[in-house]
């Protein structure tokens, strides 16, 4: 059987593999896209959990379906933020390499 | 008034008349023979009471009057004190003449006065201390009055650091007494005096650290090392700083504070044989000195050391008496010296002077008075003080006696010594030949202390003064030993001395004075190396290294660490984001 459990350790290790992403990638948009990755992972999650938590009459709780639809929603609106910024980023310092744009230091 | 009249002096001189030196020794003179004539009347009548000031009053606690003292004692010193002082003013008319710094040591010379009547009046412990190192100060600033030397002014500076020494245990000493008496007025003292005696240790040593003020100041072994040096100075200061005046101050201070002294057994012995040994050492030294002021300043060493050892002996009476009639002969004894050296045109070694009776006859017969009162020759005044001593030693430590003898003995070598090389025989040189007597204004004070040295003696006029003292059981056995001390110490001289081109004794222990400066020069050399070693490493390493830089370098390193973590990169952000979360997490679910 498949349990919620199994559901969790994949969204555990999808988050984890973006987490990594994001903080050993070099490229700007790699990065972007790891954290795509973190947010989907907890998609799943939450998917998940509607799936597994059954009301007493049967229908599942869709409380938690609905709320992945905002994630998915904010996260579009991110991303297009995000590359908007890093496109600005690359007018300005012709890299995409993220350890090249570290003025706000000390 | 007495007091006054010597520092209102001393202030107009300094501020307003350094250019008219002439005006300046006026006033200066006219000062201190006011003061003179004021302490006649102060003595003369019993009934004369001071005005009382209060100073410091810690209600209760520590309350110090500007007070004056006016018993039988400080009467009597103010008469010498005053007495001597105007002589030696009127002597220095003539001595210093010619001197570029007149004004100044006229100046000097009344502030110097000024603070010797005050320690001779105050009364209360506080008050004389002030005083005390007052004349430290005005000794200081004549000692060294031609400071172009540098002799001078080393001399003054040894002699300010010395006496200084003896200071501070004095100091020690007056709080002492204050903590337990709860009040610094000598009569206050006197009267609380039960409350010290019960602790005979504490009695002890504060006594002893008084006494230290007196080592110090008047020149007892072992702070006797400035004296001789001090002859730096003219000789008029020489007469009447070391001869009737400074050097007194600390046997006036001894009697003062007899009462606590001779409440104590092991002070007065210690007291008692500091100024036998003191006695000693002086004479030796004098055996074999050729400057003719420095023969003499150890004289006075020896002297005082008498003195000490006569409050030594529990008996006040024979100290005043001794440095009532030393003041006379030696403040003579040292004019008449400065005489010799201006008419031999400043010349002090007595090897190169002789035959000067024939020249200097008036110069010559005072001094001679001088001498023999010095030596302790009847009927001279020194032989009845010097007499009263000895025959207190003979009574009550026959040691100290013999030592006393001895040093009778030596008194009459080596000034018979003095007199034979300086005034008879041929003249050793050019200067000596051509002397001529000095001018008048120096040689009335000389007659008249002359006069003085031969007839204070005698018990018809003492007794008007002071306490004479009486040894009723001693016979003629001291007299007569004393007597046979002086006339082996005089004709041994004679044997040595007389007719003689050069120094035929060689004793190299007494020339190089017992090598006392060497060994304080090691001794200061090692132990202040030592303390600034000390010093200079708590400065450095501990001050400077760890609270100054240490702080400093705390909050530099602080701050290096925290820099860490402002790194521009993000994904060090993003890392260190995620280690907030797992701590976070880490609390919510398992706290």
């Amino acid at each position: 059987m498949i349990t919620l459990g199994h559901y969790l350790v994949v969204s555990g290790i999808l988050f984890t593999i973006g987490f990594a992403g994001v903080m050993g990638r070099r490229n700007i948009i790699i990065i972007l896209m790891a954290l795509e990755l973190m947010l989907n992972a907890a998609n799943l999650s939450l998917v998940a959990f509607s799936r597994f938590h059954v009301d007493p009459s049967g229908a599942p709780n869709y409380n938690a379906q609905v709320f992945v639809f905002f994630i998915i929603t904010v996260a579009a609106a991110e991303v297009a933020v995000g590359l908007a910024i890093v496109v600005a980023l690359f007018r300005l310092r012709q890299t995409t390499h993220v350890e090249d744009i570290t003025t706000l230091k000390f | 008034m007495i007091l006054l009249l010597p520092l209102g002096s001393a202030a107009v001189i300094t501020l307003f008349t350094r250019r008219w030196k002439n005006l300046s020794a006026l006033i200066s003179v006219t000062a201190v023979v006011g003061s003179f004539i004021c302490s006649c009347f102060v003595f003369m009548r019993t009934d004369i009471s001071a005005a009382e000031f209060t100073w410091i009053d810690i209600r209760g606690v520590f309350n110090v009057p500007i007070a004056f003292i006016l018993d039988d004692l400080s009467r009597l010193m103010l008469l010498i004190v005053s007495g001597v002082g105007s002589l030696i003013h009127i002597y220095s008319l003539g001595y210093m003449r010619d001197d570029p710094g007149k004004s100044r040591y006229f100046a000097a010379l009344s502030l110097f006065m000024f603070a010797m009547l005050g320690i001779v009046l105050a009364n209360n412990f506080v008050m004389m201390f002030i005083f005390w190192e007052l004349v430290g100060f005005t000794s200081y600033v004549l000692i060294g009055h031609w400071f172009e030397r540098d002799s001078a002014a080393e001399a003054a500076k040894k002699a300010f650091l010395t006496t200084r020494i003896g200071d501070f245990g004095f100091m020690i000493g007056i709080l002492m007494v204050w903590m337990v008496c709860g009040s610094v007025v000598f009569d206050d003292v006197v009267a609380h005096f039960s409350k010290i005696t019960s602790n005979p240790g504490y009695l002890t040593i504060a006594a002893i650290l008084i006494f230290c003020g007196a080592v110090g100041k008047s020149a007892q072994f072992p702070l006797h090392v400035w004296l001789p040096d001090a002859m730096e100075g003219p000789t008029p200061v020489s007469a009447l700083i070391h001869a009737a005046t400074m050097v007194a101050a600390g046997v006036y201070l001894l009697v003062r504070v007899a009462f606590l002294i001779q409440a104590s057994q092991t002070a007065l012995l210690t007291i008692a044989w500091i100024g036998t040994i003191t006695a000693l050492l002086g004479a030796l030294i004098a055996t074999q000195q050729s400057d003719i002021k420095r023969i003499l300043a150890y004289s006075t060493i020896s002297q005082l050391g008498y003195m000490v050892m006569a409050v030594g002996l529990a008996s006040n009476e024979a100290a005043m008496f001794h440095l009532f009639t030393h003041a006379f002969f030696k403040a003579l004894l040292f004019l008449a010296a400065g005489s010799v050296i201006v008419a031999l045109h400043h010349e002090q070694n007595i090897w190169k002077m002789g035959g000067l009776s024939s020249k200097l006859k008036i110069t010559f017969a005072t001094f001679a008075v001088g001498a023999l009162a010095l030596i302790g020759c009847p009927p001279f005044s020194g032989f009845f003080s010097k007499d009263a001593i000895l025959a207190l030693a003979f009574q009550r430590n026959m040691p100290i006696f013999v030592i006393g003898l001895t040093t009778a003995f030596l008194t009459a070598f080596y000034v018979s010594r003095q007199v034979l090389v300086v005034f008879l025989g041929k003249p050793r040189s050019d200067s000596a030949r051509t002397a001529h007597e000095s001018p008048p204004v120096m040689i009335i004070p000389l007659i008249i202390l002359a006069f003085f040295a031969f007839t204070a003696g005698f018990e018809a006029v003492a007794q008007n003064f002071l306490i004479v003292p009486h040894e009723k059981e001693a016979g003629a056995i001291v007299p007569a030993l004393a007597i046979v001390a002086l006339l082996a110490g005089a004709g041994v001289a004679f044997m040595f001395y007389r007719n003689r081109e050069h120094e035929p004794l060689h004793m190299e222990l007494f020339r190089r004075l017992f090598y006392f400066d060497e060994f304080y020069a090691w001794l200061i050399k090692h132990t202040q190396e030592f303390l600034a070693r000390v010093a200079a490493f708590v400065d450095r390493a501990i001050i400077d290294g760890g609270a100054v830089r240490g702080t400093s370098g705390a909050t530099f390193g602080l701050g290096s660490l925290l820099r860490l973590f402002q790194v521009g990169n993000v994904q060090a952000y993003a890392f260190l984001f995620g280690l907030g979360i797992v701590a976070l997490i880490y609390f919510v679910i398992f706290r």
